[in-house]
């Protein structure tokens, strides 16, 4: 046991280790923001296709299914902040003369502020949580409905109530846009970090990843939207 | 052939003293020059002036050896693609640019003199697992290990690195990423590295992170300034070595070193 | 001087052989209690540091670059022979003997040219052991290629940058040995003086080119491979960095220093456009593969375009003089061709100092996609340097000073006279005679790091109390401050010019007169103003900083101070071979045709000279060389 836990000590704190659990934890994430936008948007469907999956959520696995997924997700995101905020260190560390004048050629913009972008969403997602989940300061505990006959947590009144609020929804939109720059890098380089990019298929990581942003960002955008427009009420 | 009347800021540094811009007139400068040939020229009027000449790093000045560095305009070897200072010509400025002349910038290249840097973190780095364990006389004939056309060329794509650490001056987080996974990439892809792979990959990859280089975060400035243009699916190699290498590492049986006597 | 060179005894074939036999052997405990100072980190020097270290040696490797990488080795773009044969053309270890003594123009000697060419084999498939990525075929066998004239494929290469590969497989080895503990080294540090204690090389003076510290080492053998002094010309192929400082200084300790006349000539280098030119690029040899080489008829068509020059109005004067080499022509007759051309007024490009390259034809008839891909990345350096474009326009060439077959003089085991004083690789005057035949000297390079001097040291070191000396020795303290006093006077002094605008005086004046073509009227100017030159340099150099840190300045200056000495050495062996051969051509000797007329009769010997105090009057010392394999013959390529 102790001869594994020295070896994996050894590989977190190599730098390609560390790299290498920041790509899988957002592997994980990547999968998290994509089907936690598919549930959302549930909610064109109607009232009650979104409520039905709000309670499938709360009661899979007998109530056991969403704190596995919730400790999964933590750890995750425990793994993947903590591992960057120290290779961002290391990078500050490895430099500690700036150039009088220093240029880039080829990176883009969202690579280069992928720590601000990241600790934005953690930010936002601490609020979020507090918003909706944990429903601090809200009584949105009190909003129930009746599915098939059961009383459920009514999550489509939920929503509504939460986007109305302006500075929630603009927080909700700025989060957005940060994460979709947060993964317009961070789906492609992943890829590069796990070791699987060649050069014929990073092209198509970098278009998928420019598509996969895009889509979150319009995909989670359009539910702000609708409640602003009230085309949800 | 015209001239060019140029600014320069020049770095100028003591080493353990901190450093500063001089501000240096360079006019009169040949375009058909090389960027050294007109650091040869503001050195000697320098010196003509009584005053202590810009130190730089230079040797063969045929763009092999990587000994020439300076990061030019912000940029490691300056403008031109795929090109070491020493081939640089004046011919890619125009007379009145101001041109920033300042040394590759890494923790682990400390400033020994203006623009002159210590670069041994590269030679330690090979020593943790760049080569193949082998002794003088003992090997097969060359033809009795046959490889691949397309495999020697990619190796030969990786061995071109010319180790003057433009990677590691372009790199915002100063990583030597591109360097590393050349040197490992090259022995890790052909047959004769095979035996020492693991060992190799994990023995650089240990020292690189001892010597205070940064992370890669992919963004590939370090590709874009290569004057040999190495690739950085080099560091995807190197990537899936190391974590390949790490699990065995991990989860492998334990080897016990074979003891001697008779 | 009586030389002995040890030359072992028996057929051609089986001296080697038996000499390996016959060398002593050190126990493997003793060993590890005798140290070795390797002074260089090129091919030769890497590799013998490496397997000395290999062997139990303790190893001490020096070089002034700021890596072993970067040592000038690392330049070499053709590739590395090898008799291996594996084309089934017809090569064979004799065969490349033959080849090299031939192309040698006679005046190697013939027992360490059978060595070379016998352990050639064994380089290759060294560093294919050790990763180098030679070319290969769809097989996976190695590629070869003919080169430099050779009319087998006996050339192994690595791309354009065969140097490159080889080196990183030496300086592999010596990392695997640093990593080991066996070699200690050390990086950006000169060698300014050897230490003999009773006549034996037992030491060095080094200067840390970052403290600027000056200290010294005591071993119980010294290695110098330190390469050539082709930058006594100042404009050279050669890296900045290259200098004649370990052999130099090796000589005035005593050590012979052999045939410096012979200089070598690449006829493909990229001309001079300026006189702020700091060094001259070679490009491929190759190039002339399907390139014509031509100059304009009349001196009034000099400066029009190329393209305004009628057919009728060019002088293809490779393929008139050598209808049946033409533009292939050797090295030598080539670079003299194209002086002469220039000599008479019809030179091109800035200066006048340049013959066109036309690839016009060879683009007619392949095309330029397959002109581009035989020579892409040349004509991409061409365009790089000069700014044109060469499938447009013909390119323009002049030879350049390439390599250096002179130096220190060695006996069979590489010893030079000084006992404990080894010679390896271009340093040493041995293996390549008055002209070096296209990759060989890599070849060499290796062959003496890795094969011939691991065996031949034990003779001297077995006669050796290993650690007798230590720098301890007022020997030592002497040298050290010989060479304080040295950095001391150059800093105090109040002088006016810079110690490049020496360098590239004497550099001037040598090529004018010992450089393609040398006569005695020339050569005696030339002896008479190198001491003339010297005595300003003494005077009006001017050295800024300080000798405690960093200096390039400083470190050029002591370098350029040795080729002033040495340059007069050059012009005397110049003016004493009264032939031609190699690359030493005499105006004087030739045949009517204009071919170099060699006199074996007088002239077969090795020159040795031996420094006397007066940099004027060395004395002369003859190995005369014996053919016993090679019949002396006249080089012909017509």
């Amino acid at each position: 046991m102790s001869a594994v836990f020295d070896s994996l000590s050894r590989f977190y704190a190599s730098s390609i280790g560390k790299k290498i659990l920041v790509a899988l934890t957002g592997l994980m994430l990547l999968g998290f923001v994509l089907g936690h936008m598919i549930g959302n948007l549930l909610i064109f469907v109607g009232k009650d296709a979104i409520n039905e999956y709000g309670h499938m959520l709360q009661t899979m696995l007998h109530g056991g299914g969403v704190w596995i997924a919730r400790i999964g997700l933590l750890g995750a995101v425990v793994v993947h902040v903590v591992a960057t905020i120290q290779l961002t260190q290391a990078n500050r560390a490895a430099r500690k003369d700036a150039y009088g004048m220093h240029k880039a050629q080829v990176s883009g913009k969202a690579s280069h502020t992928m720590i601000w972008s990241g600790l934005t969403i953690l930010a936002f997602i601490i609020y979020h949580l507090l918003h909706f989940t944990v429903r601090k300061n809200n009584d949105y505990d009190t909003y129930k409905t009746v599915l098939h006959g059961e009383t459920v947590h009514d999550v489509y009144r939920m929503v509504i109530a939460g986007f109305s609020w302006a500075p929630a929804s603009i927080f909700y939109i700025i989060a957005m846009v940060l994460l979709s720059s947060h993964l317009s890098h961070g789906f492609s380089s992943l890829f590069q970090t796990l070791g699987v990019a060649t050069d014929k298929t990073e092209p198509l990581f970098k278009k998928l990843g420019y598509a996969f942003a895009g889509l979150i960002l319009v995909g989670n955008c359009s539910i702000v939207l609708a409640v602003w427009l009230g085309y949800v009420r | 052939m015209s001239q060019l009347n140029l600014h320069l800021k020049v770095w100028r540094q003591n080493a353990g003293q901190p450093g500063h811009f001089q501000d240096i007139e360079a006019p009169e400068i040949p375009d058909h020059a090389s960027f050294l040939e007109m650091m040869d020229i503001i050195n000697e009027r320098l010196i003509a002036k009584g005053q202590e000449p810009v130190a730089f790093d230079h040797d063969c000045r045929e763009g092999i050896c990587g000994m020439c560095s300076m990061q030019i305009n912000g940029v490691p070897h300056g403008p031109e693609k795929a090109t070491t200072t020493c081939q640089l010509h004046m011919r890619k400025f125009r007379t009145g640019d101001t041109i920033w002349v300042e040394p590759f910038r890494a923790k682990a290249f400390p400033v020994i003199k203006d623009l002159v840097v210590n670069r041994g973190a590269f030679d330690r780095i090979q020593q943790a697992g760049g080569f193949v364990t082998v002794r003088t006389g003992a090997p097969q004939d060359a033809n009795a290990l046959p490889i691949g056309k397309e495999v020697a060329d990619a190796a030969m794509d990786a061995a071109a690195c010319i180790g003057c650490g433009a990677c590691v001056a372009a790199c915002k987080n100063a990583s030597a990423m591109l360097f590393v996974s050349a040197k490992a990439g090259q022995l890790n892809l052909l047959p004769q590295g095979q035996p020492e792979k693991d060992r190799r990959t994990l023995g650089m990859v240990r020292q690189m992170d001892k010597e205070g280089f940064g992370n890669c975060t992919n963004q590939y400035e370090c590709e874009a300034a290569c004057p040999k243009e190495i690739s950085v699916r080099w560091i995807t190699k190197l990537n899936r070595d190391y974590a390949v290498a790490a699990v065995k590492d991990a989860f492998g049986n334990t080897r016990k070193e074979a003891g001697g006597g008779d | 001087m009586s030389l002995n060179s040890n030359i072992p005894s028996g057929p051609m074939a089986m001296k080697w052989s038996k000499h390996k036999q016959d060398s002593k052997l050190i126990n493997p405990k003793n060993k590890r209690k005798f140290t070795i100072l390797v002074v260089g980190s090129g091919l030769a020097g890497s590799s013998a540091a490496a397997t000395l270290s290999e062997l139990g040696y303790k190893v001490k490797c020096f070089c002034f670059q700021d890596s072993p990488r970067r040592a000038h080795s690392i330049a070499a773009q053709g590739g590395i022979n090898a008799a291996k044969n594996y084309q089934n053309d017809g090569d064979s270890v004799h065969r490349l003997f033959y080849d090299t003594v031939k192309g040698g123009d006679f005046r190697a000697r013939e027992s360490n040219v059978h060595r070379l060419a016998e352990v050639s084999v064994s380089i290759i498939d060294q560093c294919v052991a050790q990763g180098v990525p030679f070319a290969r075929e769809y097989g996976g066998m190695m590629a070869n290629r003919s080169f430099g004239g050779a009319q087998v494929s006996r050339t192994f290469y690595a791309r354009g940058q065969t140097g490159q590969q080889l080196l990183l497989g030496a300086y592999s080895a010596l990392n695997k040995e640093i990593a080991a503990g066996g070699v200690q080294m050390f990086p950006r540090t000169e060698m300014l003086d050897v230490v003999t204690v009773d006549g034996h090389a037992k030491g060095i003076v080094t200067r840390d080119l970052v403290t600027g510290k000056i200290e010294s080492h005591a071993g119980d053998a010294v290695l110098l491979c330190t390469g050539g002094y082709g930058n006594v010309f100042y404009l050279s192929t050669n890296a900045m960095g290259c200098n004649v400082t370990a052999t130099w200084r090796a000589h005035r300790k005593g050590a012979l220093f052999a045939n410096p006349c012979y200089t070598q000539i690449h006829p493909t280098c990229i001309p001079v456009s300026g006189e702020y030119q700091s060094k001259l690029t070679l490009m491929s040899e190759s190039l002339r593969n399907d390139g014509r080489i031509w100059v304009p008829k009349n001196a009034a068509d000099v400066g029009k375009p190329a393209a305004q020059i009628p057919e009728a109005d060019r002088d293809y004067f490779l393929e008139r003089k050598y209808p049946s080499f033409g533009n292939l022509a050797p090295r030598d007759i080539s670079s003299r061709a194209a002086k002469e051309a220039c000599d008479a007024g019809l030179g091109v490009g800035p200066g006048g100092r340049g013959v066109y390259l036309d690839f016009a034809e060879a683009i007619g008839q392949f095309g330029q996609k397959t002109i581009a891909e035989r020579y892409g990345n040349l004509f991409a350096m061409y365009e790089k340097i000069t700014g044109e474009n060469g499938y447009k326009q013909p390119m323009r060439i002049y030879p350049a000073v390439h390599y250096t077959m002179g130096g220190l003089w060695v006996d069979y085991n590489l010893m030079s006279n000084l006992p404990g004083l080894h010679v390896l690789g271009e340093a040493n005057f041995s293996d390549h005679g008055a002209n070096r035949l296209g990759a060989s000297a890599l070849m060499q390079g290796l062959a003496d790091g890795y094969f011939v001097i691991p065996t031949t040291i034990a003779n001297y070191l077995v006669h050796q109390k290993p650690g007798s000396v230590t720098t301890e020795h007022p020997e030592f303290k002497k040298a050290v401050e010989v060479c304080t006093a040295q950095t001391k006077q150059f800093l105090n002094n109040k002088g006016k010019r810079s110690v490049d605008s020496f360098h590239r005086e004497l550099g001037l004046l040598v090529w004018d007169k010992c450089g393609m073509a040398r006569d005695k009227a020339g050569l005696t100017e030339a002896l008479k103003r190198i001491p003339e030159m010297r005595e300003e340099f003494k005077t009006n150099v001017v050295v800024p900083g300080s000798g405690n840190a960093c200096n390039p300045e400083l470190e050029k200056a002591g370098r350029v101070a040795d080729f002033m000495e040495f340059g007069e050495l050059l012009c005397l062996d110049a003016l004493n071979r009264e032939e031609s051969c190699g690359g030493h051509f005499r105006t004087e000797h030739q045949y009517p045709d204009g071919e170099a007329k060699r006199d074996d009769e007088n002239f077969s010997y090795a020159a040795a000279w031996e420094y006397t105090g007066d940099f004027s009057k060395p004395t002369l010392n003859k190995e005369p060389l014996i053919f016993e394999e090679v019949h002396l013959a006249v080089r012909s390529y017509k």
